[in-house]
Formats: structure tokens, C-alpha cells, sequence
């Protein structure tokens, strides 16, 4: 029997998933089932109806031309993210809409383009790549993926970020910050996917987003992790010795 | 000249020794390079049948094999770059071993494969005649980034190109590049048959660029395109239902969809390019005895059994070998590495549906990224029986196991370098760089 319905929404997969981040959507479905609960994938597309029911939101990197056309929409729905964000929603932005989950985007030219605000990040555009592996230390412990971004971005006076860089670049490859997060909404550049790499953090999305569906807990069922576990812990071998 | 004559000097000697050593395919390149940075130029400028670039993210190497046979068939003599070096030093390392000092080549025409970037650097040192344009995915995006980028790159490639351009209609990163081709200069398409148009979306990337989503527009009567007979043979049209000629039934040594679109194109270019010395009978022949480019389709005969050795270089490309060999199931291995030839970022494994080894399971996953990928096969409720790390170890294990049995790996570029290099000590293969061409 199922412990519950959770309702998966993916942002703009078409414009925004270069990078596989399909990935993260396709391991929190898997995942859910496997841990016992019935998932119901929502695919939103621009133009669309925002779904009524969201226990956990996702959304992921493009290119500066799939950015463009997510725009219009994403302040449509800008009001309902945030409500959702307040309500304690967990909602994982990779990349792209982790920028545009920011105050601000700052293009090279010095045009100031708004962004969502629900996290308090500011990314000046930069000639410059950062692009490589990534290890952080996180609070779901060592977090591994792959960084590939030209914003610089740079965390308000109190927000918190995602995690610390062990290896690699981060928000802007000098204070040493990655990500961010409020509440249950993290924002981050670590493509790879994260979820499937990461199976601590996935599992703890999942929880935040079980109580808002089911009222109940979250009950995880007893998953073989082997492959993930040593895909990331040789990866973190490999970058921080 | 004189600088010429001393680079080429230099470029041999480098080649010699490289040689000997057994590698290094760039390097002589390099050196005649630095010593005479127009050495190209210099070499290819006044060749009467031009110079034609093969560019584009996926077939180049195969497309390139086979044009150059459609030329050779007609008896041109054709110089082109066989060891798949597909960057501007590959060409001049290639230049070495059939130029004298005075820097001309003997042959009628060159035929080059360039990658996207590249083309383009070698554009600067001398005009292409002829481009052909096969399409553009994602690909190794640590060294282009975005696809559109590598969209501007094949855009500005045939915008610099002196007499034709022969482009893939069906592919709106390639198509959408006419806009800038000059005038004066012809433009050919080559493309699917609609009796195959369904298939094309696992061939193409989304294209996020504009608002109006690119339709093929119908096909024109010089337009050149591919009809499929079965998983093997083709027919190659000339405009719908073959009214002005076709080529074919061919059947190619490589399988499957891919290598059959490889094979229109060249196609497309070779009439092109012949005119009316091209012949239809002649072409069909020439494609008949092409051989599959090492590692890219290529069948070794390991102990009695055939092995398929199947490079994976990007999402595009590995959803087109599965869907070519999900027919045929056999025992398989997957071999991912990241170093940057093979591309450092695995995310991509995640854009390529693994669904149809589902019911036969890989039976072992390897190379530097063995665990991710046996993880990602994982979500796909692809059954693995095994993860070795190590190339060689998992090689012969893998051949070890497979009781005499056809089987098939899966690899990316270094990871195939590495297995073939093996295969070629065990099983006394030509090695890379030693191709007859």
C-alpha cells in the first residue's frame, strides 16, 4: 500500500535541463517509489497553469537563450513559488534558476536584471568560466558534482550558503560559499546530477516534502545506495586528498 | 616558401620520430606550425578541386571515410586527415607525409574533418571551398559550452565558405546557418526520407533559441535523402520518391541510422562536388566497401567471436548506437571515463535513456567513472552485474566471461583508446595512427 501521494514539480524542463538535470527529477520519482510513496510528476511549462498540488519543486540550468524565454512565466508564478517557499516547500534550483531564484542578475554590460528574491543572492555576469568537479562540505555531509557557469555570485549579509568548497570554484571562486540556502530552498551550481550522487541530500528533500503531502513523517524504506556511495566517496578521494 | 620548406623539413623530421615512437599523431603538426604558421596556406591554396571541411558535432569521422571514398572511386586523387586528428595540427601532421618540400600535396581535392572550433581556426589560414554540415548536439560542453555557441561556430564556417555549402535540413542548428552563407555561393541540403522523419527526434537537440519551432520545410528537388531498406541497406534520393536519380540499395558495413545519414551526406557533397561526372552505380560501390573508423562500429574478431567496440561521445550520439543495436542484444560493457577528451562532466549520461538493455543487463561497468554509471543504469532498472574500475581488468574479464559470445562495449573517447590499444597487443589489430587509408 502506498504511504502517500507527492506532488514533483519540474520547472521548464525543456527550456532548463541542459546539464542532465532531468536527473534530479527522475531520481526523486524513483526514489519516492521506492521508498513506498505513489510520486505524481508535474512537467511545467511556460504559459501553463502552475499545478495546484507542489510538495517538492525543482528546476535546472539552460542556456542563456532557454533563460531568456522562462522569464515571462516564472513571474507569473512568482507569487505561488513564494507562498509555497514560506510554507516550507523544499525546492532544490540548480544553476540558471538558481540565479533567477536570486534578487539579482548583473549582465557584463552592468544591466540590472530582478530575479524571484526568495533567496538573497546577487550574480554579476563574467567573462570568465568556472568550470570543473566540485566537493562540499554540507550539512548532508560531503556533497559531490560539476560546476560549468559564467555568474559570480555573492551571498546578502545573512543569507546562508549550501555548503563550503572542499574543491572547486563555488558561488564565485573567493569566499569560498556555495549555494544557498532559506528555509528549505537551496539554490546551487552543482550539476552531475546532485540527487543521484548525492543520496543523504536527496532523502532529505524528501522529508521536508512528505509531512506537506501526507501530514505524516517521513518513513524511508531501506534503499541500496552501494553505487552512490562509492561513485561519491572516490570522487571526493580523487579531488581533496 | 623558404620558411615553408624549412617548416616542412622540421614537421618530417618530428613525424619520423614520432613515428617510431608509436604516437603522437599532433605533435609533427605543432612543430611545422610554429616554424611557418601559414604553412597551410601555403599547402592547400591552389588544389584545382578545393578544399571541403566536414564539420559538425557527431559523424564527422565516418562521413569524412566515406567521401572520400565517393571521390576515389571517380578517380580523384584526394588528400585528407585519416586519423581522425580532427584539429588544425592534425591536418598539417597529415600534410607531412604526402607533401615534397616545395609544400604542394599531389592530389586533386582535400577533404578535411574539423571539429566546430576548429574549422574555423583553420578558416583563418585558408578559405574552404565546400563545407558540409552535419548537425549540432551537445557535446564536451567544458570546451564550447553552450550548443548555441557551437551553432554561431558551424554559422560562421559557412558564412566564410567560397563555393558551396551542403547542409542537413532536418537539423535547425545547421539549417538556420544559410541565412549567412554569401551569395553566389550554392547551398545543398541532405536529410530523411518522410518515410523515416519520425525517428528524428532522437536525433536532435532542443533548439531553445527562437519562438517559432523549426519545421522541416518539404523537400526540394535537388534535395538528397536518405531511405532506409532495412537496419542495413539504404537508398539515397535524389529529391522526393528519387525523381532525379538514386543511389542504391546500398548496404553499408556500419549499422544503423547514423551511419546511414553519414552516408547521405557524403553523398550530397560528392554530387556536388562531381557534377555531372558523378555516378550514381559508382557511388553506390564506394559506399558498399567503406569500413567502420576504429572504435566507432568497428567489429574485431576476438577469439572467434565477434566484439563491437561502440564510442559514446555525447547524449545524441549514445541514443542513436542504443536504438542501432537494441535489435541485436548482446552481452555488454560500458566504459565511461572523464578526462577531457571524453568530456569531465558525466551529467549527460543522464540525457540518454537506457531502457532498452534493460531486459539483457550490462554486465559490467568501467573506467574512471565505473560507479556512476552503473548508478545512473540503476535508475533506469538496467541490471549491472558488475563494476571494475579498471579498464584492462574489466576488459579481459569481460572477454573472459562471455563464453564465446558475440558481445559489445560501450565507451567514451580515452576509455576506447586505452581498451583498443589492448585489443590490438591480443588480437594483433593495426594500431591507431597505422590505418590503411
Amino acid at each position: 500500500m502506498s504511504k502517500g501521494e507527492i506532488h514533483v514539480v519540474h520547472l521548464y524542463p525543456r527550456e532548463m535541463s541542459i546539464y542532465g538535470d532531468l536527473g534530479n527529477t527522475r531520481t526523486m520519482t524513483a526514489r519516492l517509489a521506492r521508498h513506498g510513496y505513489t510520486p505524481v510528476l508535474h512537467q511545467h511549462h511556460p504559459g501553463a497553469a502552475f499545478p495546484d498540488q507542489a510538495h517538492l519543486v525543482l528546476g535546472g540550468g539552460g542556456q542563456d537563450s532557454g533563460q531568456a524565454r522562462v522569464e515571462a512565466d516564472l513571474e507569473v508564478i512568482a507569487p505561488r513559488l513564494r507562498s509555497l517557499a514560506a510554507a516550507g516547500t523544499p525546492m532544490l534550483m540548480i544553476c540558471g534558476m538558481y540565479q533567477l531564484f536570486g534578487k539579482a542578475f548583473v549582465t557584463v554590460e552592468g544591466k540590472r536584471l530582478p530575479g524571484l528574491g526568495i533567496l538573497d543572492v546577487t550574480t554579476q555576469g563574467n567573462p570568465k568560466r568556472m568550470i570543473g568537479p566540485v566537493v562540499l562540505s554540507t550539512d548532508f555531509g560531503d556533497v559531490v558534482g560539476y560546476e560549468n557557469h559564467s555568474g559570480s555570485t555573492t551571498l546578502g549579509a545573512d543569507q546562508a550558503a549550501f555548503g563550503r568548497v572542499r574543491s572547486g570554484f563555488g558561488n564565485n571562486g573567493e569566499d569560498g560559499s556555495e549555494g544557498a540556502r532559506t528555509g528549505n530552498v537551496f539554490g546551487t551550481y552543482l550539476h552531475g546530477p546532485i540527487l543521484p550522487a548525492n543520496p543523504v541530500f536527496a532523502d532529505a528533500l524528501l522529508s521536508y516534502a512528505v509531512p506537506l503531502a501526507t501530514g505524516a513523517p517521513f518513513e524511508p524504506g531501506d534503499l541500496d545506495d552501494t553505487f552512490a556511495e562509492e561513485a561519491r566517496t572516490r570522487q571526493v578521494r580523487r579531488l581533496v586528498s | 616558401m623558404l620558411r615553408t620548406s624549412a617548416a616542412i623539413a622540421a614537421g618530417k623530421l618530428t613525424r619520423a620520430v614520432a613515428k617510431r615512437r608509436g604516437g603522437g599523431s599532433a605533435l609533427p603538426g605543432l612543430v611545422a606550425e610554429k616554424v611557418d604558421p601559414k604553412i597551410l596556406g601555403h599547402a592547400l591554396g591552389g588544389l584545382p578541386g578545393g578544399i571541403v571541411v566536414v564539420s559538425g558535432t557527431n559523424g564527422k569521422t565516418t562521413t569524412t571515410r566515406m567521401l572520400v571514398a565517393l571521390l576515389r572511386a571517380h578517380g580523384l586523387s584526394v588528400f585528407t586527415n585519416p586519423t581522425g586528428s580532427n584539429f588544425t595540427r592534425g591536418v598539417i601532421s597529415a600534410l607531412l607525409g604526402e607533401v615534397g618540400l616545395r609544400g604542394r600535396p599531389v592530389a586533386d581535392v582535400a577533404v578535411l574533418e574539423l571539429d566546430e572550433a576548429h574549422a574555423l581556426k583553420f578558416a583563418d589560414a585558408v578559405t574552404p571551398t565546400h563545407a558540409l554540415l552535419l548537425n549540432v548536439a551537445r557535446d564536451q560542453l567544458d570546451r564550447f559550452a553552450e550548443i548555441d555557441h557551437t551553432a554561431k561556430l558551424l554559422a560562421q564556417l559557412a558564412a566564410r565558405t567560397s563555393k558551396g555549402v551542403v547542409m542537413n535540413r532536418d537539423d535547425s542548428f545547421v539549417a538556420r546557418s544559410a541565412e549567412g552563407v554569401k551569395t553566389g555561393v550554392t547551398i545543398d541540403y541532405f536529410g530523411v526520407d518522410d518515410s523515416i522523419a519520425h525517428r528524428l527526434p532522437e536525433l536532435m537537440e532542443q533548439d531553445t533559441r527562437v519562438d517559432d519551432e523549426y519545421v522541416v520545410p518539404p523537400a526540394g528537388a535537388d534535395d538528397i535523402l536518405l531511405r532506409p531498406v532495412d537496419e542495413r541497406s539504404l537508398e539515397i534520393l535524389v529529391g522526393p520518391h528519387g525523381a532525379g536519380g538514386i543511389v542504391g540499395p546500398v548496404e553499408l558495413k556500419q549499422r544503423g541510422l547514423a551511419a546511414m545519414i553519414n552516408a547521405t551526406a557524403a553523398t550530397a557533397m560528392a554530387r556536388r562536388l562531381l557534377g555531372s561526372r558523378f555516378d550514381a552505380a559508382t557511388a553506390a560501390n564506394a559506399l558498399a566497401t567503406v569500413t567502420a573508423p576504429f572504435g566507432r562500429g568497428e567489429v574485431i574478431d576476438a577469439d572467434g567471436a565477434p566484439l563491437e567496440l561502440v564510442l559514446v561521445k555525447n547524449p545524441a550520439g549514445f541514443t542513436v548506437a542504443l536504438s542501432t543495436y537494441g535489435s541485436t542484444p548482446v552481452r555488454t560493457m560500458i566504459a565511461i571515463n572523464d578526462n577531457y577528451a571524453d568530456g569531465r562532466d558525466v551529467s549527460w549520461l543522464y540525457d540518454v535513456s537506457f531502457e532498452s538493455l534493460r531486459e539483457v543487463g550490462v554486465s559490467l561497468t568501467s573506467g574512471v567513472r565505473a560507479y556512476d554509471m552503473a548508478l545512473r543504469l540503476q535508475y533506469d532498472e538496467v541490471p549491472v552485474a558488475d563494476v571494475e574500475p579498471d579498464l584492462e581488468s574489466a576488459l579481459d574479464r569481460f572477454l573472459r566471461e562471455r563464453d564465446g559470445q558475440p558481445a559489445r562495449i560501450f565507451c567514451t573517447y580515452t576509455a576506447m583508446m586505452t581498451l583498443r590499444r589492448r585489443l590490438a597487443e591480443r588480437y594483433n589489430l593495426p594500431a591507431f595512427g597505422e590505418e590503411g587509408s
